[in-house]
């Protein structure tokens, strides 16, 4: 048994992979024909701000597809809006094939509730929504639409081959009769459930596969979309906590004597932070507002046990990771012989990669609102990437029943896998329980910056062999970092190699005969999680960076020696070729500017770019212009996907070339946007977006695959442009 | 304590706050507006722009007290029915996506567009770097504000692009 004090992880710690696999709305999330709002006690609060909505007039056809009889349509949408856009992808699965159109309906989010499925149902994360949800989303809608259509002929006594679903009504062809779904869902609602209702044909498609404006934009540029941040009930109090920023130190006292004279200051009182298996202590002040609050928090006067955690710091760990480079570590991939065919090829290439830790930085800073009531039930208002895992979480921390924890799922702020970890909702319940009130726990940017989880740094130590003809023959990525897993889960296995943190090293499809995986872990004390693309997001740099080494040794062109690698027929291959086409490849650029190439494949998909720079008169790099080819398959909403594109190159291009979250004395340096700084608007280049996708079966993610080729293809383009080699991130354009 | 008299999209509120108390703070927690968001608290990122008298300034660095007697003008006093030709822009250019920064963005660029009724791409970039979206929707920020300076001159929208699907 696990001793994991939090299921998220647990659920987050063993293999990611493996329940991103289970989040496409597996097992019991089918409970179709279910028929209660029971869930609906409490007034559900509506994204965009309007409390109530007269839901338990409702008749659910299905736990997703509730029908009032005026006729509204609500759809609960099980995946969190976090700007990747599933507040439209998501319902307009089911409203595809329910045939009623997104703007008639309401969308809400569910909040955890086990009709939807077990962990994972709901939540967001491994670009895994659509992907997910593809087929099963849209067998919702089609189930209460064949229901709708027996309902009509049965009240009509006409075959239901008569019977035809237009736009949130059942009309009888031959007659023209009609009955709207508000008529018929009571009588629907009652028949039983088709287990494969027939799908309609993709040509038939009025939403899917086009480029169609989300719902919740016009909420978001008036200000009426609820975030988290946003949610207030009456009676509540603000809350800001004190944590030391040396992290792993022990509370020893306080003194809040002065915290309390400040006017509006109510209590302070100890509060834990859990994430994973850490915890961490600390001291909230209670205010009527937040400013009263942060104005305690300023006269608190605190005493910590630094435990020589305050010895920490990151020049000291990067060399303790260099060192232990050296040693062999455990085996990921293997292929054939690496060191045999390393040690009798005739040409060999060796080199190093760095990568840092850094911020997730949602512009959201981490907060929520929790009620732990009189009777022990809790109800939270949060911007969390799954309404299940909060409950998880709370349920575990408090220990108190899962069911009987309401949580009211807002818009975030960002999510980027900052927002798996449910830290910031178990304080704000553990703090509503100790004063009993209704709490809302609001976290600085200082605090957001600081206390992580962060994403890891890898280094990888990289070695290649070439055969006189020029052929890759062998590949070794060494990874050396400290693990996700280790740091959240006691029950980590160092005996075996950490497939996260090798993600996606063994997985490209260049046929190259001997290739070898291995994993060296290094112990960490700071807490790290997933960020965008996980570790795909460093290992892409190395891994190719490296190819465009092994291609200079060869004497070949970057992309033609991909190419070479890859005479198969594979979507990497396909992938490739589209993007040598539209980026103009083997178009001469002008003196001064280069390009530079990379692709990455891994669990959440597969894109590839080339990133276009120039060199500065004044020195330094501009990056100029973005291609990039996804490969989807099938596509939901073409523009979604493009804006997921470029917001991947963004975070990308800022991962590469500012911060970093670096450590010293213990604590992370960087505290607020001025240290850690974020792309500005004059530092975004021009993005073309090229997707593949030709329908069918296949269906790839699109939150996360445009981010790791980025930084390898800047990385060789400024080789290209300058012949300077970028072996350690984050670099400076300016610098180069 | 003191009483501070604030108008806030043409509406007088009289509040008991602490002076020092930042603008972003009365407006959100004590007037009840949530729409300006709280983003660094040091004016690093721009999610709490609001107008004072039209200027565009960081509310979360701002004093309360210090807004006595001045026009604030927050996201949610643009406009009625969200036909501020900004916002206009910002939906036919689907810019946000967490949309947690474009309160901010909107209220800089309306701000901009004022001042500078035709931007070009510098002007943008220099009046909106104060503004970070984490979500990386400047190149549409750039379009639609594009957009909304054509359509404040009454002149044709420009094409809204989409990206070109081909068989894989």
């Amino acid at each position: 048994m696990s001793t994991t004090p939090t299921s998220t992880a647990t659920e987050t710690g063993t293999s990611r992979r493996n329940f991103l696999k289970a989040a496409g709305l597996t097992g019991a999330a089918f409970a179709l024909g279910f028929s209660s709002a029971d869930s609906f006690a409490s007034p559900v609060l509506n994204l965009s701000g309007q409390p109530g909505m007269g839901l338990p007039e409702s008749v659910e056809l299905n736990p997703y597809i509730l029908i009032d009889k005026s006729g509204r349509i609500t759809l609960m949408n099980p995946r969190p809006e976090i700007g990747q856009g599933t507040y439209q992808s998501i319902p307009a699965l089911i409203a595809e094939e329910l045939e009623v159109s997104l703007d008639k309906v309401t969308i809400r989010q569910t909040g955890g509730e086990t009709k939807y499925g077990g962990m994972w149902s709901q939540a967001v994360g491994g670009s895994g929504s659509v992907r997910g949800g593809y087929m099963q989303m849209r067998k919702v809608g089609a189930s209460a639409r064949e229901m709708l259509r027996q309902a009509a002929s049965q009240q009509w006594a006409v075959p239901i081959e008569e019977c035809m679903a237009e736009n949130a009504t059942i009309v009888h062809k031959p007659s023209g009769k009609k009955l709207t779904y508000g008529q018929l869902a009571e009588v629907a609602a009652k028949l039983p459930v088709p287990k494969e209702p027939a799908l309609k044909d993709p040509k038939q498609f009025s939403m899917l596969g086009k480029p169609m404006p989300r719902p919740d934009v016009p909420l978001k540029v008036t200000g009426q979309a609820t975030f988290g941040i946003d949610a207030k009930v009456p009676g509540m109090v603000y809350a800001s906590i004190e944590r030391c920023p040396v992290l792993g130190s022990k509370l020893v006292s306080f003194d809040a004597s002065k915290s309390l004279k400040v006017k509006g200051v109510q209590k302070a009182v100890k509060i834990e932070r859990v994430v994973g298996k850490n915890r961490y202590e600390g001291v909230a002040i209670i205010a009527d507002n937040y400013w009263a609050a942060l104005q305690g928090r300023k006269a608190l006067s605190v005493t910590w046990d630094h435990n020589q955690f305050d010895t920490f710091n990151s020049a000291s760990f990067e060399n303790k990771l260099r060192d232990l480079a050296k040693t062999d570590g455990v085996q990921g991939h293997n292929t054939g012989d690496f060191e045999k065919s390393f040690a009798d090829a005739p040409n060999k290439v060796e080199a190093f990669y760095e990568t840092p830790m850094v911020s997730h930085s949602t512009m959201e800073p981490m907060n929520a609102l929790a009620h732990y009531k009189p009777d022990g039930k809790v109800e939270l208002w949060v911007s969390s990437q799954g309404g299940d895992l909060v409950r998880g979480d709370v349920a575990k921390v408090l220990n108190v029943k899962p069911d009987d924890i309401t949580v009211h799922i807002l818009f975030n702020g960002g999510g980027f896998g900052r927002r798996i970890t449910q830290d910031f909702a178990t304080e704000a319940a553990t703090l509503s329980k100790t004063i009993g009130k209704p709490v809302k726990v609001i976290w600085t940017r200082e605090d957001d910056t600081q206390l992580g989880p962060f994403r890891p740094m890898t280094f990888s130590a990289m070695r290649g062999a070439l055969s006189a003809d020029g052929k890759a023959v062998a590949l070794q990525h060494k990874v050396i970092s400290p693990s996700i897993d280790a740091t959240m889960n006691e029950t980590y296995d160092k005996t075996k190699a950490d497939d996260t943190m090798l993600e996606g090293t063994g997985d490209q499809k260049y046929e190259i005969p001997n290739l070898n995986t291995r994993y060296v872990h290094a112990d960490i004390h700071v807490p790290l999680t997933y960020w965008r693309s996980v570790t795909s997001s460093t290992l892409a740099f190395s891994h190719e960076c490296f190819i465009d080494e092994m291609a200079q040794k060869a004497g070949q062109d970057p992309l033609a020696f991909r190419m070479s690698m890859l005479t198969k027929d594979s979507d990497s291959k396909r992938v490739l070729t589209k993007l040598k086409e539209v980026s103009g490849w083997d178009n001469p650029l002008p003196a001064g500017k280069g390009r530079g190439i990379a692709q990455w494949e891994f669990f959440a998909g597969l894109s590839a770019q080339v990133v276009e720079v120039s060199k500065n008169k004044t020195g330094g790099i501009t990056v100029d212009k973005v291609y990039c080819v996804i490969d989807l398959g099938t596509v939901v909403n073409p523009d979604t996907v493009k804006a997921q594109i470029e917001g991947s190159i963004a975070m990308a291009l800022t991962a590469a070339t500012k911060d970093g979250i670096t450590f010293e004395n213990g604590q992370a340096v960087q505290k607020n946007f001025d240290a850690n700084r974020m792309l500005r608007i004059n530092e975004m280049p021009t993005v073309e977006v090229h997707i593949l996708a030709e329908g069918g079966p296949t269906i790839k993610g699109v939150g996360e695959p445009g981010l790791p080729p980025f930084a390898p293809a800047l990385a060789n383009a400024v080789f290209a442009a300058t012949g300077k080699r970028i072996r350690k991130l984050p670099f400076d354009l300016e610098k180069v | 304590m003191a009483l501070v008299k604030l108008t806030i999209n043409n509406q007088p509120h009289t509040i008991d706050v602490d002076p020092e108390m930042p603008l972003l703070w009365a407006i959100r927690d004590v007037v009840g507006l949530t729409g300006t968001k709280f983003g660094c608290g040091i004016a690093q990122c721009g999610a709490c722009t609001v107008h004072l008298d039209g200027a565009p300034i960081r509310s979360c660095s701002y004093p309360a007290s210090a807004a006595a007697g001045h026009k604030i003008t927050t996201i949610e006093g643009l406009s009625k029915n969200a036909d501020h030709p900004v916002q206009k822009a910002w939906i036919e250019h689907q810019v946000p996506q967490c949309g947690y920064c474009q309160s901010g963005q909107i209220m800089s660029a309306v701000a901009l567009l004022k001042q500078n009724p035709k931007p070009s791409e510098e002007d943008i970039d220099t009046a909106m770097q104060g503004n970070i979206c984490r979500c990386g929707t400047y190149e549409r920020i750039r379009k639609a504000i594009h957009s909304a300076s054509t359509e404040m001159a009454s002149a044709p929208k420009m094409p809204k692009s989409t990206p070109k699907i081909g068989k894989r």
